[in-house]
């Protein structure tokens, strides 16, 4: 269906970038499911806080900088902050690429381009319809699912509290916007 | 004193059931209400409006969402496919202006007007309609037969970007189904869409 496999895409990207100035960061450019399962299950032990999004999406992009906060504040807490882009590949390098090097994002970013969604959208949670922005987090064989965005970063810190051990010292701040991000 | 126990346990158990979080809105076999909302034209539509039909797409759509507008042509394909086949299409945005202001009803009159939309395109302004629907991301699908009996809910096809690579037709296949006779198969499909966008409380 695509006229190159993704590793080749990869490497092709990383030259890209090696040429120019204000880098994006690296992202993984996963075709299947089993990719991004595989991804999810090197989280460990770890708390994994999956957002799915696209920089198409107005209210996913406005977010951003509170996973950002959260990935900082919560780092030593072993949580792991995975974006995953369901933008369209056809657009990698006119939006998807420049789109990070504007963001200067610090989680880890894959781009999911499985297109059989109606498969994989049930295999992410049984309550999820494909609507995005979605979070989940992911621990073991746990999982807990926040439809639409986050209106502040406390609530993203309420969803992720019961996931960590140890939390009974911590108390919310509103320590980012989650209408900030463009 | 027992009978009073059970009271309590089955108090806790209703208030389980619903606190649980079910998924709202129709499924298919139910009866779809009708409703009144005002069109780009000016005029108010009804499902009851039309008569000799054999059944309604409804599809909760807008103007904003890049997946909406990726639909927009095959929408239209579909209404004039099959319209004369007894099955118009209505459009409803469901969105609130108050956050995405390219969803007000002056943008989805220059919208309709600009792409010539052939099948009404309705304003759900109270949102009062969609939350009874179920629908929850733009583009959303919900076929009716002929009694307003949900037949079909989901997606359009499984290829947003590229129609020509689409591997399956749901509404389509879901369509002819229902011209036969038959119960489309699947009867629920999922896909990436926007999310409805609810006023501010």
């Amino acid at each position: 269906m695509y006229p190159y496999r993704s590793s080749r895409l990869i490497v092709l990207l990383l030259c890209l970038l090696a040429f120019s100035k204000a880098q994006a960061q690296e992202f993984a450019v996963y075709d299947s499911l089993p990719q991004l399962i595989s991804r999810i299950q090197q989280a460990g032990n770890s708390t994994l806080v999956l957002n799915f999004w696209a920089t198409w999406c107005k209210p996913c992009v406005e977010e951003l900088p509170c996973f950002e906060e959260l990935r900082k504040q919560y780092a030593e807490k072993n949580v792991q902050v995975l974006l995953v882009s369901l933008d369209f590949k056809s657009q990698l390098e006119k939006k998807f690429i420049p789109f990070l090097k504007a963001q200067q994002l610090k989680s880890d970013v894959v781009l999911f381009a499985d297109q059989d969604a109606n498969t994989w959208i049930p295999y992410i949670h049984e309550e999820w319809d494909g609507a995005i922005p979605v979070t989940l987090i992911i621990k073991g064989k746990v999982k807990a699912i926040s439809h639409g965005k986050f209106e502040e970063y406390a609530d993203l810190e309420k969803f992720v509290l019961p996931f960590i051990a140890d939390n009974s010292n911590i108390s919310l701040k509103n320590l980012v916007n989650c209408n900030s991000g463009k | 004193m027992k009978s009073l126990v059970f009271a309590a346990f089955a108090l806790a158990g209703t208030l389980m059931l619903f606190s649980a979080t079910a998924p709202s809105g129709y499924v298919v076999g139910d009866k779809a209400d009708d409703f009144s909302l005002l069109n780009v034209d000016g005029n108010m539509v009804s499902l009851s409006d039309y008569k000799d039909v054999k059944g309604y797409i409804v599809i909760f759509t807008c103007n904003h969402c890049p997946y909406a507008q990726m639909y927009e042509e095959r929408i239209i394909a579909l209404h004039n496919k099959y319209k004369p086949k007894g099955f118009p299409v209505i459009a409803i945005n469901p969105n609130s202006p108050l956050i995405v202001p390219e969803d007000s009803y002056e943008e989805m009159k220059k919208r309709a007007r600009d792409m010539k939309y052939p099948f009404p395109y309705l304003f759900d302004e109270a949102q009062t309609v969609y939350p009874k629907f179920g629908a929850t991301r733009t583009p959303h699908v919900f076929i009716m037969d002929t009694n307003r009996v949900v037949r079909y809910i989901g997606a359009i096809d499984d290829n947003p970007e590229l129609p020509s690579m689409a591997k399956n037709h749901w509404v389509e296949n879901a369509l002819e189904s229902l011209l036969r006779g038959e119960s489309p198969k699947p009867e629920v499909t999922l896909a990436i869409g926007c999310t409805v966008k609810k006023k501010p409380k």
